[in-house]
């Protein structure tokens, strides 16, 4: 029985340690999803190739809790995440903005594939006009149709 | 006829030339939006007298540097002795944004490694960091007389970077 009650005791000791960062979800569960939505299309500073929903860096804790407090005062997410370019710039953006100095990275690709399917074109192009139209021989002609296992027709007149 | 030849090589130039600059790039070096904006405002206690609050303005007519540090920060131990010489030259007044540090902590690591500051202030919770972009410490802005930002250097501060770029851009800045 004391064994029991002290487990117990340490196990509600222990608990609040782990429940560092679900605190809030309990608090305001539309608020915390709200967040999660966010966080999900911003880039963490510190391990930068996570986002701020799933970096378990201090700085993401830190920049959570403020996106949390600017969501209690009613800001909208676009007010929020100009609060974090104006201080970190694009870069903390998942989704870059489309202006004159990204418009490479974001049309570059179709620009590519564009380049290469009229390479692809002009390159069949110049190929058909360069292989004659030869007619088959006789022979060939005959040879083929017996590949296609059909039986050779008298020439129609 | 010739120049066919040419094209293959071409392409692997501007290759080359892609991932030279691609490769040559620090990852890590975010450039700042701040960078040509007025410093944040702020009001902290100081590190040394707490019931003393300094702000940004405190500094108006003169260039200054805002270094951001902490005790726990390993690349701010491997910059403070470039700190500590700078401090001795008295070129450039240096103040201390203690980040999201320890008071004792950070008052006994001035105390080891000696204080380069003019005064540190306390960014204990590190709000004021956040308003000034700060992602990895240390950090140095230098700030002009009207209080703009100048430039922005991440990571520890090295003699080269001082010499080749902060000092160069204060002695012009206090032209």
């Amino acid at each position: 029985m004391k064994r029991v009650l002290l487990s117990l005791w340490l196990a509600l000791l222990l608990t609040p340690l782990n429940a560092k960062e679900a605190v809030p979800v309990a608090q305001d569960p539309a608020l915390e999803a709200r967040l999660n939505r966010l966080a999900k299309e911003l880039r963490c500073l510190v391990c930068q190739n996570e986002s701020l929903a799933d970096s378990q860096a201090d700085l993401a804790a830190d920049l959570r809790r403020e996106i949390r407090e600017m969501m209690r005062q009613g800001k909208s997410d676009a007010e929020i995440t100009r609060y974090l370019t104006d201080r970190y710039g694009d870069f903390v953006l998942y989704r870059p903005p489309l202006k004159s100095t990204t418009w490479l990275l974001w049309f570059g690709p179709f620009l590519l594939a564009g380049l290469a399917i009229a390479g692809f074109l002009y390159f069949l192009a110049r190929r058909r006009k360069s292989l004659p139209d030869a007619p088959l021989s006789p022979e060939e002609q005959a040879r083929v149709e017996a590949l296609l296992g059909q039986r050779p027709e008298e020439p129609r007149s | 006829m010739r120049a066919r030849f040419l094209v293959p090589l071409f392409i692997f130039l501007v290759l080359v030339g892609f991932l030279w600059k691609g490769l040559s790039r620090d990852p890590r070096e975010v450039p700042s939006p701040l960078v040509g904006k007025p410093a944040p405002t702020f009001h902290l206690p100081r590190l040394d007298a707490p019931e003393k609050i300094f702000s940004p303005s405190d500094m108006r007519g003169q260039v200054w540097l805002l270094n951001v540090w902490a005790s726990w920060c390993v690349s701010c131990r491997e910059e403070h002795p470039v700190l500590v010489e700078l401090a001795k030259r008295r070129d450039v007044p240096l103040i201390g944004l203690n980040y999201k540090d320890q008071r004792p902590a950070a008052l006994a690591w001035l105390e080891r490694f000696g204080n380069p500051y003019h005064l540190s202030v306390s960014d204990a919770d590190g709000r004021v960091g956040i308003d000034y972009g700060v992602y990895g410490v240390p950090e140095t802005y230098v700030i002009d007389r009207a209080g703009i930002i100048r430039m922005k250097h991440i990571g520890p501060v090295t003699p080269e970077v001082l010499d080749t770029k902060i000092l160069p851009l204060v002695a012009e800045l206090s032209k």
